[in-house]
């Protein structure tokens, strides 16, 4: 989902980085206020972070003979909410900008559009319903790890092929083909990341109950 | 290690090994979907450029790695930390609330009091 430096036309670069900052701006207030009310939180709040910046780091061959990688920011989303995720997945985008040549600054907006957003807040959406309704913790993990890797992905396909209209079918036809190179390569890492999220979830809450009660996870 | 937990790591081993064994025949390098998409830009947008270079990009393959190595060494090192921290909390909490457990989590044998 890293689109490359320079890539994006500079209007589409400068849109995106408009419409994340906001977003960006509340996360880091919202972490601020996180550590301050709740300052037992803090480990789980520095594993989160680790987490995506792990994971993030894995290039996990797929079955369409392409390899992927995870975006790890589902984990954050369930225990500290989407908000907080917005700053630690630009933290783990700027990173791999500046220090592995990987995404880039003047793509930064769009990327972080992608997994520091959208990924989060789907994939909590995700996780409200699926624990709502099966009330299972497992599960809702599970569902909001699939769902954040999964839009991460599709949106970044729409901001390529926003950028980049096919000659032929414009817009909707590009976005079709760039899902096609992230869809159906992204399912089992997808998959993977939904059972990685749900082990340590229910692995935290077994361990550390009573700063997942903080957290109202528990 | 609880079974589930033992069958969820199984599962996650199986799903990133099988393609390369499924796939063993084909001739793919297993490359990137990031770098596909933007051959797919070059295909689509011939005249493409990029208008920005990253300003520091790895010398090399071997550097790459390495940083993508230390990053997730990082990661995984204070995920570490935390988990042995929250473990090492849980059982002293477990401790401090049941003297029948020792600091190991075995039986420890109750001093007598009767004396």
């Amino acid at each position: 989902m890293h689109i490359a430096e320079g890539f994006l036309p500079q209007s589409h670069a400068v849109a995106w980085t408009v419409a994340s900052a906001p977003f960006v701006v509340h996360g880091v207030k919202q972490l601020n206020t996180q550590m301050r009310e709740h300052p037992d939180t803090r480990m789980l709040a520095a594993a989160a972070g680790a987490f995506s910046f792990f994971l993030s780091a894995l290039k996990i061959p797929s079955v369409t003979g392409s390899s992927s990688h995870p975006t790890g920011v589902a984990i954050g989303a369930v225990l500290f909410r989407p908000p907080i995720m917005a700053i630690t997945g630009v933290i783990v985008l700027f990173f791999q900008a500046i220090l592995l040549a990987h995404g880039g600054l003047t793509t930064l907006g769009a990327n972080a559009f992608s997994m520091a957003i959208v990924g989060p807040w789907a994939g909590y959406g995700a996780y409200r319903l699926v624990r709502s309704s099966t009330g299972s913790l497992w599960s809702g993990a599970f569902a909001a790890a699939v769902v954040a890797n999964l839009a991460t992905y599709i949106t970044t396909s729409v901001q390529l092929g926003m950028a980049f209209p096919e000659a032929d079918g414009g817009v909707l036809a590009s976005i079709a083909t760039f899902l096609g190179i992230f869809a159906i390569t992204q399912i089992p890492l997808a998959i993977i990341e939904g059972l990685l999220t749900a082990m340590v979830v229910t692995w935290l809450s077994s361990y550390s109950p009573a700063e997942m009660k903080e957290l109202a996870v528990l | 290690m609880s079974r589930r937990t033992l069958l969820t790591f199984l599962a996650i081993v199986v799903i990133a090994v099988a393609p390369l064994i499924l796939l063993r025949n084909s001739d793919t390098e297993f490359g990137g979907a990031d770098g596909q998409a933007a051959d797919e830009v070059s295909r689509i947008d011939p005249d493409h450029e990029p208008w920005f270079s990253p300003i520091w990009s790895p010398p090399g393959g071997e550097t790459e790695s390495l940083l993508f190595a230390l990053q997730a060494a990082l990661g995984a090192g204070v995920i570490g930390y935390v988990f042995g921290a929250i473990r090492t909390k849980h059982r002293l909490t477990m401790t401090g609330s049941s003297t029948a457990a020792g600091p190991d989590g075995a039986e420890r044998v109750t001093p007598s009091t009767t004396g």
